[in-house]
């Protein structure tokens, strides 16, 4: 029973083993719903088809090129958000004029969704990689710079306040307090941010697009390849996980100061 | 004592201006001070008398609603190295260990690595920090924190410290020490302090002169020589002098104490 008091820690190991126990779970259930006759394979392939469907979709069709094209997008499109929008929102944190100016306008433009874009993109910049970019950057950069503002503006006070008693100028808060300080938040939206960037080349690569892990998708629906779409959505799943370990992994190097 | 005072303090007031239909607050009357080079004054008051206020607005963190501080005859217009400051709230860097948090000030000047690398092991022994320099933070306990603030300030040679309860949020012991080490650092150095605090022994034991202060709105209300001589050991604290004194600031302290419950 104490394995189930509120806010109680479990041991490492038995962490890892309920977490691959849910894994298993989900393929078991799964695995039952379609081996089983419940489910019409016409709707939803069983893991065994859909493992080989992913097999004869990587060795035949070159399935490593849309992947690598999908990931190519998503990290193009989202580095040059970032490098853009991490600045804006740390001048939008640090100066309220500027805040007073922007803000507004972004907080806007961060609803306008991503993939409603997409048409117009097509309009503009044809079906290119420009366009699939430029779906990416516009989901991502608003997002980027509004939740980089906002931590940027949570500074602890006190801190800003010592620097000033140290002798830092204004330039020198911004590098030397309201930028380490928060380089750790920012990398954490950083994170989130890139989640979201996933979502958004899907959208951009079920339209007008002849590569990719969308393409295919799509692609498959037409020949109602369940198993196909099932292990391309699998495998968006997979690289995400692996990005989000590979965030961490970084975070937990680069910022030990914040660990407690 | 005129002659040679290092901070004047003007006619300075503050009024917190009147937040969604409330009344203004009068934080600070109208107040004069001066503090006398190498001096070592603390402000003795109960909590939202101002005094804190007070010590914000000589750092320059706050600005007064009317009067003026002037230091070494120059008005104050806003934060510098020149006036150190150390906090209650622990105000280390997180992200720097030790030895970066004492170099930081220095840095912000432009000080040759060579000089901040002799600075900060200077001022790391005078606070008892050897061996901890490279540990961050949070690694450290309270009063290792504070001492480390201490040293922060210090190693910037500034012209007066400025502690605002820089050990209230210390355990009994703790506080005893760092009181210990503070004065120990004053009477080698004879550096100006102004020292903040609530704390009636803390204010006697290391102050030369105490300054006590009104409950809201904020005043002078004392101002007492204490006249035990230095170097001062901690068993100082049971003499019949010091008892006299800690008597005596009890009973304004107490008057101001019970004034700002009933106004609650």
């Amino acid at each position: 029973m104490a394995l189930f008091r509120p806010l109680e820690p479990v041991s490492q190991r038995a962490r890892i083993v309920l977490g691959i126990a849910f894994f298993a779970l989900f393929f078991a259930l799964w695995a039952v719903a379609t081996l089983g006759g419940y489910v019409s394979k016409t709707f939803l392939a069983d893991p065994i088809t859909m493992v080989k469907d992913g097999w004869i979709l990587l060795t035949k069709f070159g399935f490593a090129h849309d992947i690598g094209m999908t990931v190519w997008r998503v990290v193009g499109g989202f580095v040059l958000a970032a490098i853009i929008g991490v600045p804006i929102g740390i001048l939008m944190g640090a100066y309220k004029p500027i805040e007073a100016f922007l803000e507004p306008f972004v907080s806007f433009a961060r609803y306008l969704p991503a993939s409603a874009f997409v048409p117009l993109l097509i309009l503009w910049a044809g079906i290119g990689e420009t366009q699939k970019l430029l779906v990416i950057f516009i989901g991502s950069f608003f997002q980027i710079i509004l939740m980089v503002a906002v931590s940027v503006s949570n500074t602890r006070r006190d801190l800003v306040e010592a620097a000033y008693t140290l002798g830092s100028t204004s330039t020198g808060v911004v590098r030397r307090v309201l930028i380490p300080a928060n380089a750790p938040d920012i990398a954490e939206i950083l994170r989130l941010v890139l989640g979201w960037a996933w979502t958004y080349v899907i959208v951009a690569e079920l339209i007008g697009s002849s590569s990719g892990i969308g393409h295919m998708i799509i692609e498959s629906q037409a020949l109602l390849a369940t198993g196909q779409i099932i292990f391309g959505i699998i495998v968006i799943g997979m690289i995400g996980l692996i990005s989000d370990l590979f965030f961490k992994f970084v975070n937990r190097r680069f910022f030990a100061w914040r660990l407690a | 004592m005129s002659t040679d005072a290092i901070l004047r303090i003007d006619q300075v007031s503050r009024i917190f201006p009147a937040v969604s239909g409330r009344q203004p607050v009068r934080a600070l009357e109208p107040t004069d001070l001066t503090i006398a080079r190498n001096d070592f004054i603390t402000i003795l008051g109960p909590s939202g008398c101002g005094k804190s206020t007070l010590l914000r607005i000589v750092a320059g963190l706050d600005t007064p609603t009317a009067g003026r501080v002037m230091l070494n005859g120059r008005a104050i217009t806003g934060p510098g190295p020149d006036r150190g400051m150390v906090f209650q709230s622990y105000t280390l860097f997180p992200w720097l260990n030790v030895a970066d948090n004492i170099a930081f000030g220095l840095r912000e000047r432009g000080v040759s690595e060579a000089m901040i690398r002799e600075t900060v092991a200077e001022y790391v022994a005078k606070v008892g920090l050897r061996g901890f320099e490279n540990h961050l933070p949070k690694q450290l306990s309270g009063g290792m924190q504070q001492r480390t603030a201490i040293a922060r300030a210090l190693a910037n040679d500034p012209e007066i410290l400025l502690l605002d309860e820089p050990f209230g949020a210390l355990d009994n012991q703790t506080r005893g020490l760092m009181q210990e080490l503070l004065l120990g650092i004053w009477e080698r150095e004879r550096k100006t302090v102004v020292f903040v605090t609530h704390d009636i022994e803390e204010a006697i034991f290391m102050a030369s002169r105490v300054i006590v202060m009104t409950a809201r709105p904020g005043r002078i209300k004392a101002d007492i020589a204490v006249d035990l001589p230095h170097p001062r050991h901690y068993t100082i604290k049971t003499s019949p002098e010091f008892s006299a004194l800690k008597a005596r600031l009890t009973e304004e302290i107490r008057a101001e104490a019970v004034l700002a419950a009933e106004a609650h």
